[in-house]
């Protein structure tokens, strides 16, 4: 570590409250400023986002079902009938994609932290973030025209050994439905859980590693005391990453997945389920006047998703504040 | 390996009175004795699956994986106890998972070189669509290699100082609920859909300048608003794990706070924030609905940001796949092209991170 | 980029005479035409307007022509808000947009040219079956795509296809995810022509749900390509090696091919709004003219009649003039472009006779 403090601040040394304000000067107040600045600009932003969304969506919002119903698409009784299947598909697929990321990065992460032989590691950490560096309209193609077909005979045995379990029921070839998505939006939201979730467990400190192993501690033991409990906060906003992505991921769902507007948990059937971000991708061309509104409308309720999505991850790293970092 | 090697009785009592052993010594599996079980879980498995029925190497894999972890941890569960059992149950899940992820990757690349390589060459990265129609094999993406470079250059230009900015005031300066609803706030920025982003750039762009605006930058807006929560959530965290030992050390020296953060917080957290910015480009550069609908695509190179439709490498790549045909493999070479050019950019990435990180950082 | 302002100006002042822009529509004249020229609308009609971009930049280098598939509506919402200067649409203008194209058309009207005339073929996935096509009556087809019709080897459709060994397959009907103009014709040609057998309405969007499809043409065809059994809806020019039917035309079967789409478009009325200006089509779906194929999907070109730029005028006037043209329509007639029909050299003289009236507002 190289600090290049200017000489002159050893005079400040003995009173030292007062150093940070006088010697920063204008430099600190600037600084912070345009710090502050940024953060506030954010809010701005968002908060612009926000409006178009609801000014773009009254029309729809306000509009009545028979207005709606003029729309080719829309079948529903009402606007939150509409929507409210869209929601839940999203959240299914989302959820599913998490379900199945979250384990394989942390192990992932683990792997190349702590189990991987040093010298491999970082080649390791290359590997992985080249997922990361694959643009999402590749795993579109992938999906549709490589991953589909390997999953078809497992499906089928799937369907065909557990369909007495209505989750796994009905499956149609090809392998269009919401787990093949689940899949690929698995695969695209991994690299980047499982580089946050590295960098953290990279960082836990060297003592506690060493003091647990010196207690006689596996090395799982102490991977399961010292580094997870570091970690937590790091992966769960890790994972919050991952989540946001999946939430608003379009092409790859658009490509993979056979779509329907049902409430429906047959995860291998086609046409039951459709998430927002597709569905406003699909539509979008197509519409005009009332039908882009209500999309927006839809578009205004994967926003509102996203903010009770992270406000219980909030309440859930509040919680486990204690063990996280080093701050 | 280094770990393995720790057996409970090793670290050094300092007095060497031994009194620090906790665990006597016991019965430890031989090193071999996972090779062992791995070759033959396999065999076993495709023992089983030849008197099943027909085995594929999927299914071997799968099944010699399973009967390994098995077979592992109960015999290691005997020999050396629950603890030690665990420990190999978990290795073996960890590893798993790394070699679970690497289906993918494998197969990704695979798929993308071998399709992609059918039209890749220095004709296709040189020249432009100007012309070319029907099932011609002509024609490149010269024009839509710029114009990524161009709108993703720009949304960078426009996220990372705000990106790194609000991370710093998140983490060194924001206190209370301003703060507390930043963090919120970039959380929830994360789950804009990208369609609604480029809806959002589109009328922002049309209402200032009129309903036939199209430029680049309309693009880059449109990208940076994906890309700067990721770049605020990503550094944030990198931030957070530079122990505040090394801040108070550097104020305490009397260094203004300012230039702690400079000097200390960000040299010393360079690689990690390198790494969330690539994964923002990442994010971001493979985009394709709001570029479709803010810069469009045209067949010849435009390198005025600010004027004019652009050919984009993802836009380019969707619609020529929406066209079959010869388009399909246009597409998968564009797709070739888009992850070269993004393992490109991480490379020189981790060369400038790795110059500028101090010494001792890992 | 200083003499391409230039020359702009200099046709400029020449072109204020009043009916000079007139010029630009003979051939002649065609590589004087400087200036953007934007438009954006059907991605059916993608590929061919890619042929005639390339075409158009043959006569008239100095355009800059670029086409935004960014759908139907979409183009028609682009083109009325001006920010494009034309508009490609598989359905006419709605009463609504045709009160604000006079707006946008500086007081004049908007010309509807039908200059993409394409079949639409039912596409099958039976490797086994070795007729050329089935033999499929509307009445089946509506039968097979409401899933009452379950396998192939049903009654029905072995009645039509006699000597045919239809395997017991599952049938899997596959339709487009997105609202399309295909979808719409399909339905409007099953709701027509199907004697009651199919209970929807013509409709953008497919009716039915929980079922396969597919997004955009390309995600049909893969879709169908992926289980055998499957049967869909697509432009004919991307059935590629998947089986196609015959459909059922009075008393004979008839399998798509431009000259019978054409056919059929002649045999039509006008819609009862249609003008001088405006050719909307009403197809007929229950033609029973020999050889004609009203499974057809027309795609129009809407421009305006008057624009306030002369360069505008001038360069719309000319790119419509040359798609209209026989080279124009022969370019997008091969296979390896669109595989579109052709129109008629009697539709060609009234399509002319709109396009002429293009002019700049006095």
């Amino acid at each position: 570590m190289a600090v290049t403090s200017p000489p002159s601040t050893r005079a400040g040394l003995g009173s030292e409250p007062t150093v940070p304000v006088t010697k920063g000067g204008l430099a600190g107040r600037l600084f912070a400023g345009l710090s502050t600045g940024a953060g506030i600009l954010i809010l701005l932003v968002l908060a612009a986002v926000a409006v178009f969304l609801v000014i773009e969506a009254w029309p729809a919002l306000t509009a009545s079902p028979e207005e709606l119903q003029e729309i080719s698409w829309f079948k529903a009784d009402s606007l939150l009938a509409y929507i409210g299947p869209l929601v839940f598909g999203t959240l299914l697929a989302s959820i599913l994609a998490l379900l199945i990321a979250v384990p394989v990065s942390v192990g992932i992460a683990l792997f190349i932290s702590h189990y991987a032989p040093r010298r491999l590691a970082q080649g390791l950490g290359y590997l992985i973030d080249l997922l990361a560096a694959i643009p999402s309209v590749v795993y579109g193609l992938w999906g549709a025209l490589w991953l589909l077909p390997i999953l078809n005979p497992f499906f089928t045995w799937l369907s065909g050994t557990l369909g007495f379990i209505p989750l796994f029921e009905g499956y149609q070839a090809p392998a269009k439905n919401i787990m093949s998505a689940s899949i690929v939006l698995a695969v695209m939201i991994l690299p980047i859980i499982t580089a946050v979730s590295r960098e953290v467990f990279l960082q836990t400190p060297v003592l506690h590693e060493e003091a647990s192993l010196a207690l006689g501690a596996t090395r799982w033991e102490m991977v399961r005391m010292a580094v997870l409990p570091f970690g937590r906060s790091g992966v769960i906003s890790a994972s919050m990453l991952g989540l946001g992505r999946a939430l608003g991921e379009t092409m790859a769902v658009l490509m993979v997945i056979s779509p329907g507007f049902l409430y429906s948990l047959f995860l291998l059937k086609p046409g039951q389920q459709q998430t927002i971000a597709a569905n406003i991708a699909s539509k979008f061309p197509e519409a005009s006047g009332l039908a882009v509104s209500t999309l927006i409308a839809t578009g205004l309720a994967l926003f509102v998703i996203t903010f009770v999505v992270n406000m219980i991850a909030r309440w859930i790293i509040a919680r486990r504040k204690d063990f996280s970092g080093a701050n | 390996m280094t770990a393995t090697d720790l057996t409970p009785t090793t670290p050094a009592a300092p007095d060497g009175s031994g009194s620090l052993q906790l665990v006597p010594a016991q019965k430890r599996l031989p090193r071999w004795a996972p090779w062992a079980f791995a070759v033959g879980g396999v065999l076993v498995a495709f023992a089983v699956l030849a008197l099943a029925g027909r085995p594929t190497i999927a299914g071997v894999l799968g099944l010699g994986a399973v009967l390994y972890a098995v077979g592992l941890t109960v015999t290691s569960r005997f020999v050396e106890g629950a603890r030690w059992a665990t420990d190999r149950l978990a290795t073996t899940l960890v590893s798993f998972a790394f070699l679970l992820a690497l289906i993918p990757l494998v197969s990704l690349l695979w798929i993308v070189v071998t399709r992609g390589a059918k039209l890749f060459g220095a004709t296709f990265l040189s020249t432009d669509m100007v012309g070319v129609y029907g099932d011609m094999t002509s024609g490149g993406i010269w024009h839509a290699i710029v114009g990524t470079l161009l709108i993703t250059g720009a949304a960078t230009l426009i996220s990372v100082p705000i990106g790194l900015l609000t991370a710093i005031y998140l983490v060194e300066y924001g206190r209370g609920a301003l703060a507390r609803w930043i963090t919120f706030l970039v959380d929830v920025m994360t789950g804009i859909p990208s369609i609604v982003a480029g809806l959002f750039a589109f009328s922002l762009f049309t209402l200032i300048f009129g309903p036939a605006y199209r430029a680049g930058i309309m693009g880059a807006v449109a990208l940076s608003l994906l890309m700067t929560p990721v770049v605020i959530r990503s550094v944030e965290e990198m931030l957070r794990l530079v122990p505040n030992e090394l801040r108070e050390a550097s104020l305490a020296l009397g260094v203004p706070k300012w230039l702690t953060i400079v000097k200390v917080v960000l040299r010393t957290s360079i690689a990690g924030i390198v790494t969330g910015v690539m994964l923002s480009i990442a994010r971001v550069i493979g985009e394709t609905a709001p570029l479709l609908l803010t810069v469009g695509l045209i067949t010849q190179v435009n390198w005025d940001l600010f004027d004019g439709r652009m050919a984009t490498l993802p836009v380019f790549a969707y619609r020529q796949y929406e066209q079959g045909g010869v388009g399909i493999d246009r597409a998968w070479a564009a797709a070739l092209t888009l992850i070269l050019i993004v393992m490109l950019l991480n490379l020189i990435a981790r060369l400038v991170s790795r110059l500028f990180s101090p010494k001792t950082a890992r | 980029m200083l003499a391409l302002t230039l020359a702009a100006c200099g046709s400029n002042s020449t072109d204020s005479g009043g009916g000079a822009a007139t010029d630009g529509a003979e051939n002649g004249s065609t590589e004087d035409l400087t200036g953007t020229l934007a438009g954006a609308g059907a991605s059916s009609q993608e590929k061919a307007v890619a042929g005639w971009i390339a075409g158009f930049g043959d006569i008239a280098p100095g355009v800059t022509l670029s086409y935004d598939a960014v759908g139907s509506g979409g183009g028609r919402e682009q083109f009325l808000s001006g920010a494009t200067q034309f508009a490609g649409s598989d359905a006419a203008l709605k009463d609504d947009e045709l009160a604000t194209a006079t707006d946008r058309c500086f007081g004049g009207e908007a010309i509807e040219v039908p200059l993409y005339i394409s079949p639409i073929a039912v596409i099958y996935n039976l490797p086994g079956v070795d007729a050329e096509h089935l033999n499929l009556s509307a009445e089946t087809l509506a039968k097979i795509f409401n899933r009452e019709i379950t396998t192939w080897n049903d009654p029905a459709i072995a009645a039509e296809n006699e000597g045919v060994t239809l395997p017991s397959t599952a049938i899997i009907p596959v339709n487009r995810s997105d609202e399309s103009g295909t979808t719409e014709n399909f339905t409007e040609y099953l709701a027509d022509a199907s004697n009651g057998a199919w209970p929807h309405e013509a409709s953008g969007d497919w009716p039915l749900s929980g079922g396969q499809s597919g997004q955009g043409t390309q995600g049909v065809v893969d879709t169908v390509t992926g289980a055998e059994g499957a049967i869909g809806y697509a432009d004919a020019s991307r059935a590629g090696d998947l089986g196609t039917a015959a459909i059922k035309v009075g008393e004979e079967y008839v399998p798509f091919s431009p000259e019978a789409a054409a056919k059929v478009v002649d045999a039509s009325p006008r819609a009862a709004d249609a003008t001088d200006k405006r050719l909307v089509v009403e197809i007929d779906r229950t033609t029973t003219e020999a050889g004609a194929y009203p499974l057809v999907l027309i795609s129009y070109s809407i421009a305006c009649d008057t624009y306030d730029k002369a360069e505008d005028a001038a360069n719309v006037k000319a790119y419509l003039t040359y798609v209209a043209s026989e080279e124009g329509q022969a370019r997008a007639a091969e296979p390896s472009v669109a595989g579109s029909a052709p129109i008629s050299d009697a539709l060609r003289t009234e399509v002319q006779a709109a396009l002429d009236t293009i002019s700049v507002k006095s």
